[in-house]
C-alpha cells in the first residue's frame, strides 16, 4: 500500500447470528490482514471450544466476556489494507445495546455494510440498521446477502431480498445501495469472486469497497472553520505569531478569502494557512487540521466559527434535532438540562420539548411519548445558553452533530443531529391551526433542476397532468413565471439567484404543507441553493425530491426553444447558465433523467410512479 | 506555480490530521495534560505529531517516562538526546522507587519482568504530577483489548479501565469530563497501524533509537523468541548466547522484549519488511502478552495504558 492510499471508514451492522464477525474475519483473512500469531491464537481457542472449523469471529471479539459468551459487546475497530485503500472497520454489535453502538460506529463511516442472512431475508433488524444508517447520514449502503451457500446459491432468493430491501430503502434518504450475494464462511464474493454464483455479474465485496467513490461526500461548498485553539507563543526572541488552530469542517478555505467570525460578525481576510508543523498552504478542505492567520487583529476564542460573509451557518439558541438516547440510568425528558458539545463549543442547554418518539422498527411516530429511554430515538426542541453556529446535519455532519453530556456524571448520554432552527419558541410565534397536517393530503416537492432548454418545463407539465388525472392536487412553480410576480424585483446576480431559489423553496414548502404536490421547475444552478431548498423541507418534515434533468449543453443549445442560447452566445445576455455562468450538477440527485430515458410522457410517468407508487 | 493544498488527503495526511485534532482538543479541554514517552517508535511519532500540532509554539505539556530500570542503553541515550535538543520537560517515574519503598514486590526467578510493576509507577506519576489527561501511544491494531479502546478513555480514581462502561464516542466530539482524582487517557494514534507508523517515520524522516534497525547483537533464544543478552537477563542452564543480525519491532523492558532477525537497515527497508510480515509485532516480540489470552485486558483494568 502506498502512503498516498485513501482512507475508507466502514461501519458494519447485522443481527445476532448473521455472521458479521465472520465476514470481517474473512475480509481480513483473505486480504492477508490477519497475522499468523493471531490466527494460531484463534485456532487454539476454537479447538479448545470444540468448534468444527476455525471461528474467525474470535478475531474481533477481543474481551474476555465476549469470547466466553460468543457475542460482541462493544464496538471494536479493525484495520486492513489493499493496494488502493486503507480500511477502518467499526465492528458494532448486533444486539446488546444495538442502537447506541451502531450510532457510535456509524457516526464517522463513509460506507455501511448491512448483513442479511439469505435464509431469513429482510428482518426488522435489517430495516432498523438501514434506517439508522440513513439517519446518521452514511451516504452509501452495501447490503451483503450472506450465507448464500445455505440456500444453494439460489438467484431467486437473492433477488427477492434485493427487491424487498429496495422497496424499503425508497422510503429512506439513501440513494446509493449496492447488493452483493456472498458467503462469509466459504469466502464466496468476499475478497475473490466466486464461481458458485455465475448469475451475479457485480464485483466482490472488497472490490466494491476499493472502488466506491467517496470524494464527493465532503461538503466543499460551505466554508466552516470552528476555532479549536489559539496559538500565541510567548517567546523571549520576540516572535510575533497569532494564529487559530482547528479542523476544517466544510468548504475550501483559501488565502485572501474574505471571512466572517461568528458570533461577533467581524470581517477580515485570510493572511496565511499552515498545515501541521508550519507547511504553508494555499488552500485547505475538510478534514485537514490547519492553523490560519487573519489580516486584521480580531479577538477570537475557542468555540467561535469562521465562515464566508455571504455563506454563513445558522446561528441561534433555539433548534430542533433528532436525538438518540444512550443512558440506561436516566431518561431524556422535556425541561431537563444538559451540556451540549457542538464543534468546539460547550454550552448548557435545556430540552424544550419532545415532539415525538420514533419507533425505529415501524418508523411510526408517537407524539404522545413523554421521554426517551435507552437506545430510543426522538425529535426534540433544544434551547442553548449561548448561540450555536450550525448547519443541518444532512448538509454537514461536523457542524450538524452534537452530543449531550449529563451535568452531574459527565457521561455522554445522547447523540444529536440538527434538523434546523426551531419553528416555535422564538419571538416570531408559529401560528398553529386547528387542522393538522395528517388531516390534509400528503404534499411534497419535486424540484426539477437542469440547464435552460433541458426539458424541465415539458416534463413538469406532464407530471402535473398525470397527478391531476389521478386525483392528486398538484401545481407547477416555474422559475420564469415566478419572475413575473413574486420575484419580479430580482435580477440574475449570484445573490439574486440565491434569493429567487430561497423564496421559491419557502412557497413550495407552504404548498406541500397544504397537501399539494408542487413541481418546481428552475435552472437553480448552484448546489448550495438547492441544498438550502431541501433543508427548508427537511426542517418542516416535508418530502423533497431532487430531479436532475440531465440534458447535455450541446443538445440544449441545439434545441434553444426560447432563442436564449443564441442571444447569450452573441453576448446579449450576461451571466447565462452554461455559457457564461456555471452550472453545478447534483452529485446525488434523487432521480436522474437523461435524454435517452424516453419521451417527456414516459419520463413523467416514471417520476410519478417512483415518487407516489402509482 | 504549484498550489500547495490540503484538499486531497492521503491516508497518512488524514491520520495526521485526526491526531493533531486530538492533541489540540486535549490542550483546550484540560488543565494539566502529560505525555507518556518511552523512546519507542510510537511515542516518538506521537511526540513528533504533538509538536507539529502547536507549531510554532512549544508543545504545551511535559513528557513522562515510566522507567523500569531495565532499559536498552541506546533508548535512554536517545531519550536524553531528544530532551536536550528540543528543550521539552521530562519527568521520570522510577519503578525502582516503588520497589525500594515496598509499594510493590518484585517477582523473582527466570522469565519474570518488571512490566506489571510499571502500573504502580505510572499511577503514582499521574498522581504526583496531578495530570488530568495522559497521552499514550497505544494503537488499536496492536492487541485485541486495545481494539476496544476509546480515543478518550475514562479512568476512575484508581486509574482503572471498565470496558463494559465506556462512553460512546461519536464524530470528532471527545468528552473529557472527569471529577477530581479521575483522569482521561488519550490515544491519538488509535487508528494508526504498525505500517502507517513506519510509512510516516519514512515520510517525515524521524530519528529513532538505532536498535530499530538491523545490527549485530548477542541474543538468547527462548520459547521461540530472540531475547537480547543484557545485564538484566538471567540465563537458564543450557541457554547459549549467539550473535545474529537483528532489529527490534517494539521497545520496552529489556527482559521481555524480543528482537527479530532482519537485515532492514534503513526506513525504506523497514517499511518493506513490515508490509510483508505475517506476524504481529506483539506476537513476535512481547513475552508478557503471552501470559494469558486476556493479559492486556487484565492489565488495562488495573490501570495500565
Amino acid at each position: 500500500m502506498s502512503e498516498h492510499a485513501q482512507l475508507l471508514r466502514i461501519a458494519t451492522a447485522g443481527s445476532v447470528d448473521d455472521g458479521k464477525s465472520t465476514l470481517i474475519g474473512r475480509l481480513l483473512y483473505d486480504s492477508k490482514g490477519i497475522f499468523e500469531d493471531q490466527l494460531a491464537s484463534i485456532e487454539a481457542t476454537s479447538a479448545k471450544r470444540g468448534d468444527e472449523y476455525t471461528d474467525l469471529a474470535l478475531l474481533t471479539d477481543g474481551l474476555r466476556s465476549e469470547r466466553e459468551q460468543g457475542i460482541t459487546i462493544d464496538v471494536a475497530y479493525r484495520y486492513f489494507s489493499s493496494p488502493r485503500r486503507k480500511f477502518i472497520i467499526a465492528d458494532t454489535p448486533g444486539h446488546v445495546q444495538y442502537t447506541r453502538n451502531m450510532v457510535t460506529g456509524a457516526s464517522t463511516a463513509d460506507v455501511a455494510i448491512i448483513l442479511v442472512d439469505a435464509r431469513k431475508g429482510v428482518l426488522e433488524q435489517t430495516r432498523r440498521h438501514a434506517f439508522l444508517s440513513a439517519l446518521l447520514g452514511i451516504p452509501r449502503l452495501v447490503v451483503a446477502v450472506n450465507k448464500m451457500d445455505l440456500v444453494d446459491y439460489d438467484e431467486a432468493t437473492y433477488e427477492a431480498i434485493r427487491s424487498e430491501f429496495t422497496d424499503f430503502a425508497a422510503k429512506l434518504e439513501v440513494h446509493d445501495v449496492t447488493f452483493v450475494p456472498l458467503s462469509a464462511l466459504k469466502g464466496d464474493n468476499v475478497v475473490d469472486r466466486t464461481d458458485s454464483m455465475p448469475w451475479y455479474t457485480g464485483p466482490a465485496l472488497l472490490d466494491h469497497l476499493e472502488n466506491v467513490h467517496i470524494a464527493s461526500d465532503r461538503n466543499l461548498t460551505d466554508v466552516r472553520f470552528p476555532v479549536q485553539y489559539v496559538i500565541r507563543p510567548q517567546r523571549a526572541d520576540g516572535l510575533d505569531h497569532r494564529s487559530f488552530a482547528g479542523t476544517v469542517a466544510g468548504g475550501i478555505m483559501k488565502v485572501d478569502d474574505e471571512v466572517v467570525v461568528m458570533p461577533s460578525g467581524r470581517q477580515s481576510t485570510i493572511k496565511a494557512i499552515w498545515g501541521p508543523g508550519g507547511a504553508e498552504l494555499d488552500e485547505a478542505a475538510a478534514p485537514a487540521a490547519v492553523t490560519i492567520a487573519l489580516n486584521d487583529e480580531i479577538d477570537i476564542v475557542r468555540g467561535e466559527m469562521i465562515a464566508r460573509p455571504g455563506n454563513r451557518p445558522h446561528q441561534g439558541t433555539e433548534l430542533e434535532a433528532m436525538v438518540c438516547w444512550f443512558a440506561d440510568d436516566s431518561a431524556l425528558t422535556p425541561n431537563k438540562r444538559y451540556v451540549v458539545k457542538h464543534t468546539t463549543r460547550d454550552t448548557k442547554a435545556i430540552v424544550t420539548g419532545l415532539e415525538y418518539r420514533l419507533d425505529i422498527n415501524s418508523l411510526h411516530r408517537d407524539p404522545d411519548s413523554t421521554e426517551l429511554g435507552l437506545n430510543e430515538i426522538g425529535r426534540i426542541g433544544l434551547r442553548t445558553q449561548t448561540p450555536l453556529m450550525y448547519d443541518p446535519y444532512r448538509r454537514n455532519r461536523d457542524t450538524g452533530a452534537f452530543i449531550l453530556v449529563d451535568e452531574l456524571t459527565g457521561n455522554t448520554v445522547g447523540a444529536g443531529m440538527i434538523i434546523g432552527p426551531a419553528t416555535t419558541g422564538s419571538n416570531v410565534v408559529w401560528h398553529a391551526g386547528a387542522v393538522q397536517r395528517g388531516d390534509r393530503g400528503q404534499g411534497r416537492t419535486l424540484w426539477l433542476t437542469g440547464l435552460s432548454g433541458s426539458g424541465k418545463s415539458t416534463v413538469a407539465s406532464e407530471v402535473e397532468r398525470l397527478l391531476i388525472e389521478s386525483g392528486h392536487p398538484a401545481y407547477i412553480l416555474d422559475g420564469d413565471n415566478l419572475r413575473h410576480g413574486l420575484n419580479a424585483d430580482l435580477g440574475f446576480s449570484a445573490e439574486d439567484r440565491a434569493e429567487n431559489i430561497r423564496r421559491t423553496a419557502e412557497v413550495a414548502a407552504l404548498f406541500a404543507d397544504a397537501g399539494v404536490v408542487v413541481i418546481c421547475s428552475l435552472i437553480s444552478p448552484m448546489r448550495a441553493d438547492r441544498d438550502k431548498a431541501r433543508s427548508v423541507h427537511v426542517a418542516a418534515d416535508l418530502p423533497f425530491t431532487e430531479v436532475f434533468v440531465d440534458t447535455p449543453l450541446a443538445e440544449c443549445e441545439a434545441r434553444d426553444p426560447k432563442g436564449l442560447y443564441a442571444k447569450a452566445r452573441a453576448g446579449e445576455i450576461p451571466e447565462f447558465t452554461g455559457v457564461s455562468a456555471p452550472y453545478e450538477p447534483p452529485l446525488t440527485p434523487d432521480l436522474h433523467i437523461r435524454p435517452e430515458d424516453g419521451t417527456a410522457e414516459e419520463v413523467a410517468q416514471r417520476i410519478v410512479s417512483s415518487i407516489l407508487g402509482i | 506555480m504549484t498550489t500547495r493544498t490540503a484538499v486531497t488527503l492521503s491516508h497518512l495526511d488524514a491520520l495526521e490530521a485526526e491526531s493533531v485534532h486530538i492533541f489540540r482538543e486535549v490542550a483546550a479541554q484540560f488543565e494539566r495534560p502529560g505525555m507518556l514517552f518511552s523512546g519507542g517508535k510510537d511515542s516518538v511519532v506521537m511526540f513528533h505529531l504533538a509538536r507539529k500540532a502547536f507549531w510554532p509554539a512549544p508543545m504545551p505539556f511535559p513528557l513522562m517516562h515510566v522507567d523500569t530500570g531495565h532499559n536498552f542503553d541506546e533508548v535512554i541515550e536517545y531519550r536524553d538526546k531528544v530532551v536536550d535538543e528540543t528543550g521539552v520537560q521530562l519527568l521520570v517515574s522510577y519503578v525502582q522507587d516503588d520497589i525500594d519503598a515496598g509499594r510493590v514486590v518484585e517477582e523473582t526467578g527466570v522469565g519474570t519482568s518488571r512490566n506489571r510493576l510499571q502500573t504502580a509507577a505510572l499511577l503514582r506519576g499521574i498522581q504526583e504530577n496531578r495530570f488530568d489527561a495522559v497521552f499514550g501511544g497505544a494503537r488499536r491494531d496492536e492487541e485485541k483489548a486495545r481494539a476496544k479502546e476509546r480515543v478518550f478513555s475514562f479512568r476512575d480514581a484508581f486509574g482503572a479501565w471498565d470496558p463494559r462502561a465506556q462512553r460512546p464516542e461519536l464524530w470528532k466530539l471527545y468528552n473529557g469530563n472527569h471529577r477530581k482524582g479521575e483522569h482521561i487517557r488519550v490515544f491519538p494514534l488509535s487508528n494508526w497501524t504498525e505500517l502507517d507508523i513506519w510509512q510516516y517515520i519514512e515520510r517525515e524522516d524521524i530519528d529513532l533509537p538505532p536498535i530499530y534497525y538491523a545490527h549485530q547483537r548477542e541474543v538468547i533464544e527462548r520459547d521461540g523468541m530472540l531475547l537480547a543478552k543484557t545485564r538484566f537477563l538471567e540465563t537458564l542452564p543450557g541457554e547459549e548466547a549467539r550473535t545474529e543480525l537483528v532489529r527490534f519491532r517494539t521497545v520496552g523492558d529489556a527482559t521481555c522484549t524480543g528482537c527479530v532477525e532482519s537485515d532492514a537497515a534503513d526506513n525504506a527497508a523497514v517499511v518493506a519488511e513490515v508490509a510483508g510480515t505475517r506476524v504481529t509485532e506483539r506476537g513476535a516480540t512481547r513475552a508478557d502478552d503471552r501470559i494469558s489470552e486476556a493479559g492486556m485486558e487484565d492489565r488495562k483494568k488495573e490501570g495500565y495504558f
